[in-house]
């Protein structure tokens, strides 16, 4: 049933279809419309999900461990400074294996106070053991809630779905909504081999000496990498049930390209416009959307971008006294690759600047004139 | 329910051989922790109003409610469990008729 939905309501809707069964969210800034919407579902009984109105993200996280603990589906949703509060948690949640879904609104971090969006809050989170998925647009955010579940049920770990605030939290778009039967299908009841049962008592996340906690942690990585072909596999899985396939990395027009944009979330979905025009131009150009970030899709951003002559990456965050974070991966990642072309890493749309087709199509022109990048960032809209 | 409990220490050879989460392959109640205590708390079931407030407070759960009949009635009796008290003092702290003393634990 297709519906005009805000990117937040997706969210909302994408949880309600997965059958989410516990709900705990801090209600007040930076928290969107996610849960105020799912707050009426389960008045409106038509959710069977406990919803529990929490102090603070800190404790929001915490409720969403502990049910998941106990074999519930959880489910919260944040942004921001709520997600920096939650920084604690994020790091139980994955250490205790427990697959909580939340959304993150990206949103820029403060003082000055903002709400608008860049992925600084996100990026911030990159090293908890969560895995993120950056989406280009409001019916990919639905999905993706429901591929969260199913890929966090089978690695164990947990899953942040990230959306640009106001450019899709705020955006109303044309969003199929799946039956909620072929959702039912495609993800079954959580059943954890552990969880929290007085009748079968064990205690989780005691305290680990170093002859244990080295090998938890190994296996905390190697549940990342085989995340990486479970969400190639539950995004195909999903295409054959769905019709709309997804996978680690997004190509558009990349196949015979010799200039390569890469990017993720919806500046990714921006630069489709800028690469029709340029091409149009006579120009060999094309996109690789990064739209899992954890586990880094390694493997085909090596694949890909050695086979172009040119690779600029358009990051909208910054990782201060260095440079762009996904230049910085998209860099590390290349660096023992024989034939790798010259990366180049732009910053722009700090704090929810626009970032727009004209804005994209100039960066790839000033970058076509350079032979290689004289310095790690390139500042583009910002007034020097 | 029967007591399940470790005979030595459990290394694990490989990550294999490991359950993929922290979690423990006992029940903890080999983990007598009552070994820590300094203070100790001690009901005076004369002033006790069988509220429940120490029960529910109890961090560990230390305190358990066995029933006793009184005047007929039946009520949840608070005992503590000394082999799982750590003596931390917050049912001394918390019970609201002063029932519960706390006296130098004799090491």
């Amino acid at each position: 049933m297709r519906q005009v939905l805000m990117g937040n309501h997706a969210v909302s809707w994408g949880a309600t279809l997965s059958r989410v069964q516990v709900i705990a969210a801090y209600p007040i800034t930076p928290q969107t419309q996610v849960v105020e919407l799912l707050s009426e579902i389960c008045a409106e009984k038509k959710l069977d999900a406990k919803f529990i109105k929490v102090e603070s993200e800190h404790s929001a996280m915490a409720a969403c461990i502990g049910a998941s603990m106990t074999g519930a589906r959880a489910f919260t949703a944040t942004s921001a400074q709520g997600l920096a509060l939650m920084h604690e948690m994020l790091h139980w949640a994955s250490g205790a294996r427990t697959p909580v879904v939340m959304a993150n609104i990206n949103r820029a971090m403060t003082p000055p106070w903002t709400i608008w969006t860049d992925q600084n809050d996100s990026l911030s989170e990159r090293d908890t053991g969560w895995m993120q998925v950056y989406c280009q647009n409001n019916q990919e955010v639905l999905d993706s809630v429901i591929q969260a579940y199913k890929v966090s049920e089978r690695i164990l770990l947990p899953t942040m779905v990230i959306l640009d605030a106001f450019v899709l939290s705020h955006t109303m778009e044309v969003v199929d909504m799946p039956e909620q039967e072929m959702v039912d299908t495609y993800l079954p009841p959580f059943k954890p081999e552990y969880k929290l049962d007085p009748e079968d008592p064990h205690a989780f996340g005691g305290l680990t000496g170093p002859d244990g906690y080295f090998e938890l942690r190994y296996i905390m990585q190697d549940a990342m990498e085989q995340a990486k072909s479970e969400w190639e596999k539950t995004g195909k899985e999903f295409g054959e049930m769905f019709g709309r396939e997804y996978g680690l990395v997004e190509t558009y027009k990349a196949d015979d390209a010799d200039f390569l944009i890469i990017s993720s979330a919806t500046i990714a979905s921006t630069a489709r416009v800028a690469v029709d025009r340029l091409r149009e131009r006579g120009m060999k150009i094309g996109i690789l959307r990064i739209r899992v970030f954890r586990p880094f899709p390694v493997e085909r951003v090596r694949e890909i971008v050695s086979s172009v002559k040119k690779a600029m990456v358009i990051d909208r965050n910054i990782s201060f006294g260095a440079s762009g974070i996904f230049y910085q991966e998209v860099k590390a990642a290349m660096y023992n690759v024989s034939n790798r072309p010259p990366i180049f890493g732009i910053v722009t749309g700090l704090g929810g600047r626009d970032v727009g087709v004209r804005d994209i199509i100039q960066m790839v022109e000033d970058v076509d004139k350079m032979d290689s990048p004289r310095s790690d960032i390139i500042f583009k809209g910002v007034r020097i | 329910m029967e007591k399940k409990q470790p005979d030595k220490k459990v290394i694990f050879k490989s990550v294999k051989e490991m359950p993929v989460m922290p979690v423990s392959l006992y029940d903890m109640s080999y983990n007598k922790t009552g070994t820590w205590r300094n203070l100790k708390p001690v009901i005076n079931y004369d002033k006790c109003i069988y509220c429940m407030i120490c029960w529910k407070y109890c961090p560990e759960p230390a305190i358990t409610l066995e029933p006793i009949v009184i005047d007929g009635k039946e009520k949840p009796n608070p005992v503590i469990n000394y082999d799982y008290c750590k003596g931390c003092g917050i049912c001394w702290n918390e019970c609201p008729v002063d029932a519960i003393d706390i006296e130098e634990e004799e090491k």
